[in-house]
């Protein structure tokens, strides 16, 4: 066990601070709510293309969701929606043409604001010594439709990792700064999702330019509010209604259905303590039984933002490169020091892994590493599941 | 300093010093004068060998001396070798200070003891630089060095110099070679010849882990405060600056929140296996 000499970090919450709590305001005023139709939704999608914005949106590819270019609603999983269990995904026909009908696949937005591999400058000798050369990469302009509430929080987390430290990461930074967020709220959960439990979802709490909730009832329509001046000026250019009372009522019964329908929950009540604890327990030899050591956790996580850089010159010599790539802590090679790799147990990776999002991310960045949004539960291969294993660390925390 | 992530600048060669085998010293200089910079004793700088990689290296030269930069290698693997083999004119590149410092500046009036294992006399060499240029500032000073074989301890011309500063040196290998007259045995055994009492003194110590655990661990049993041991970590780090996430040891980044912890804080986490 152990149990150093904690250092809080100020305590900033990764949820935002332009907190838009449901449909009226903390003092009782209802917040202005429109609402469109499917063409409307199309009408946003152009606007958003006429800003200059690459507009990013989950589209079905490879038999998932994905996030990917969109330029219309033909391009939307209309009629899609996603079984999830451990260790299994598979996209399934839905009976109503819902366009965000799904929760999350296997990418995050981690992969536009923070690029799997990325260059991050070049080198030329010049008689013994090096320039710069190459220009520096403009940052792209993103809006991302369809971000549902446990991805917000995570972009929120990989801020307080990325961006608000003391060294922050300038691509991730004008990546971030660049971005127009269109969060939609979740109506429905998958089998893996706990973003309740976390207390990330399913509404999104704020962080967001715009936010849309997806009706059925009385009628298809999407009902929308403004989280700041961008998201306002956007949703004023498009031709929009004041949203009734049933269509409200039918947006918040949505979203707590999907809060009800969850299964998993976790209890995070001192979680962080619980792992800390447990780090000589007998059960992280259990979990090695099974895991495969193949990182699929890390790499769909969207909170996870190891890295590694490889340097490397062309065949003359005359010409470097660095180029930072995603790693992950259960790779080979990843805790190498001169001597051999400090972790080469499965069961050390996993518990770094583990007690790192549950437990030394609050010592480190003031909130957990985990936001409920089930995927290292769906993507690992052996259906390892990190709520399953929390409830057996405290069973054997009881004994 | 450029607004790339990770940049290094180019540093100019002036000197090398074969220390041993497999060590070599470089005195570098800044090749335009607006990258130098300053540091404090026990920081490390992230070097460049081009196209090869990069390697955290701490400081091992005199904090006080503006211009030039000093850096002691063991060569282990690629680009601790690249590094090792350059020559006086060629071009490394450099990008730092990092990290934390020992805290020598605030332990004036008190007995010092600095415990070094292997390379890890390099580190702790602007610990003594300091206490030199301070001598006044410090009561009773002794330096504990051990290596594997004496043909490997570093910097040993110098560490006699130390003595006429009032500094006791202390030297020990684990396998004498004939000619060898000094001690013999791990370096833990040179505590209690030190003419320095635990309790009181504050300890600066950096070598293989288990030789800090058990330095740690008997200069506690003799009654110094565990807050005035400090030691000098050493993990797999690509970035040096808390992003790349490679160096946690429990909540600690190695990088950002070390090298240099105060014993009680890494205690903890130094007995958890594979941590
Ligand atoms: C804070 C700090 C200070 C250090 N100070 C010194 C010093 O003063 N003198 C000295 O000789 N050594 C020092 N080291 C150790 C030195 O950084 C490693 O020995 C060196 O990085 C090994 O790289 P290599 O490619 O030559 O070796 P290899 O063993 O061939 O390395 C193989 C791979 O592992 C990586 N690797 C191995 N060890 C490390 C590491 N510690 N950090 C990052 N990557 C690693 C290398 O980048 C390489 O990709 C220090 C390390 C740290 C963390
Ligand atoms: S640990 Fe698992 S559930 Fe938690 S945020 Fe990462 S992928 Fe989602
Ligand atoms: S927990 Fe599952 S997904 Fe993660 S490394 Fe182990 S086998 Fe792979």
């Amino acid at each position: 066990m152990f149990s150093m000499g904690r250092r809080d970090k100020a305590v900033t919450s990764h949820k935002f601070k332009d907190r838009i709590p449901g449909f009226v305001t903390e003092e009782g005023t209802k917040i202005d709510t429109r609402t469109f139709s499917l063409r409307g939704l199309d009408q946003l999608i152009q606007t958003l293309l006429d800003h200059g914005y690459q507009c990013i949106g989950p589209v079905v590819r490879d038999g998932v969701i994905a996030y990917d270019k969109v330029s219309s609603t033909a391009d939307l999983p209309q009629g899609w929606t996603d079984e999830q269990s451990p260790g299994h995904y598979r996209l399934r026909k839905r009976e109503d043409d819902a366009c965000f009908g799904f929760v999350v696949g296997p990418h995050s937005w981690k992969r536009f604001l923070y690029p799997p591999e990325r260059r991050l400058w070049q080198l030329q000798k010049q008689g013994q010594s090096f320039v710069r050369v190459g220009e520096p990469e403009v940052a792209p302009r993103y809006a991302f439709l369809g971000v549902k509430a446990c991805e917000l929080a995570a972009i929120g987390i990989q801020d307080q990792v990325l961006k608000d430290g003391p060294v922050p990461d300038p691509d991730y930074t004008q990546r971030r700064d660049n971005a127009l967020i269109i969060a939609v709220n979740c109506t429905e959960s998958a089998e893996t999702c706990f973003c309740a439990s976390m207390k990330t979802g399913p509404e999104a709490a704020g962080g967001f330019d715009l936010v849309l909730t997806e009706i059925l009832e009385p009628k298809h329509a999407f009902v929308a509010q403004a989280g700041s001046e961008r998201g306002r000026e956007i949703l004023d250019a498009l031709q929009t209604a004041e949203a009734s009372e049933s269509q409200i009522e039918s947006a918040r019964a949505g979203i707590a259905s999907a809060a009800d329908g969850q299964t998993r929950t976790v209890d995070t009540d001192g979680l962080r303590e619980l792992i800390e604890r447990a780090s000589e327990s007998i059960h992280w030899g259990e979990i090695e039984e099974r895991c495969l050591s193949c990182a699929n956790c890390t790499l769909s996580c969207p909170t996870c933002f190891c890295s590694d850089v490889e340097d490397s010159t062309d065949l003359t010599g005359e010409h470097a490169e660095r180029w930072r790539r995603w790693d992950s802590c259960f790779n080979r090679g990843f805790s190498f020091v001169a001597g051999g790799e400090i972790r080469h147990s499965t069961a050390s990776r996993y518990r770094q892994w583990m007690t790192h999002k549950l437990s030394t991310w609050h010592d480190q960045f003031g909130s957990s590493g985990c936001v409920g949004c089930g995927r290292c539960i769906t993507w690992c291969p052996v259906g390892i599941d990190i709520t399953e294993e929390i409830q057996q660390f405290r069973l054997r925390d009881q004994l | 300093m450029s607004t790339e992530l990770l940049m290094p600048q180019p540093w100019v060669v002036q000197k090398t010093e074969r220390e041993n085998e497999d060590v070599v010293t470089l005195t570098l200089a800044p090749e335009s004068s607006d990258h130098g910079f300053s540091f404090l004793p026990g920081q490390f700088n992230m070097l460049y060998a081009f196209g090869v990689g990069e390697s955290a290296i701490s400081i091992s030269g005199d904090a006080t001396t503006n211009g030039s930069m000093v850096h002691t290698i063991r060569d282990v693997g690629a680009v601790t070798h690249a590094l090792s083999a350059a020559h006086v004119g060629d071009v490394i590149g450099i990008r730092g200070p990092y990290g934390s410092e020992w805290p020598i500046a605030s332990h004036t009036g008190r007995d010092i003891l600095v415990v070094a294992g292997g390379i890890g006399l390099a580190p702790l060499r602007p610990v003594v630089y300091h206490i030199i240029e301070n001598r006044h500032k410090y009561k009773d000073v002794a330096v504990l060095y051990g290596s594997r074989e004496p043909k490997d301890l570093l910097f040993r011309a110098e560490l006699e110099s130390w003595k006429d500063h009032n500094i006791q040196v202390e030297a020990t290998v684990d396998n004498a070679t004939p000619g060898w007259t000094r001690h013999i045995g791990v370096v833990t055994t040179l505590i209690r010849r030190a003419k320095v009492e635990p309790r009181g003194a504050a300890a600066f110590v950096c070598g293989p882990e288990i030789m800090m655990r058990f330095t740690a661990s008997e200069l506690t049993g003799r009654g110094m405060n565990p807050d005035d041991v400090f030691i000098s970590m050493e993990r797999n780090m690509k970035c040096a600056v808390g992003l790349c996430g490679r160096c946690q040891l429990g909540p600690e980044f190695i990088c950002k929140d070390g090298p240099v912890f105060p014993w009680p804080r890494m205690s903890p986490v130094m007995t958890i296996r594979e941590l």
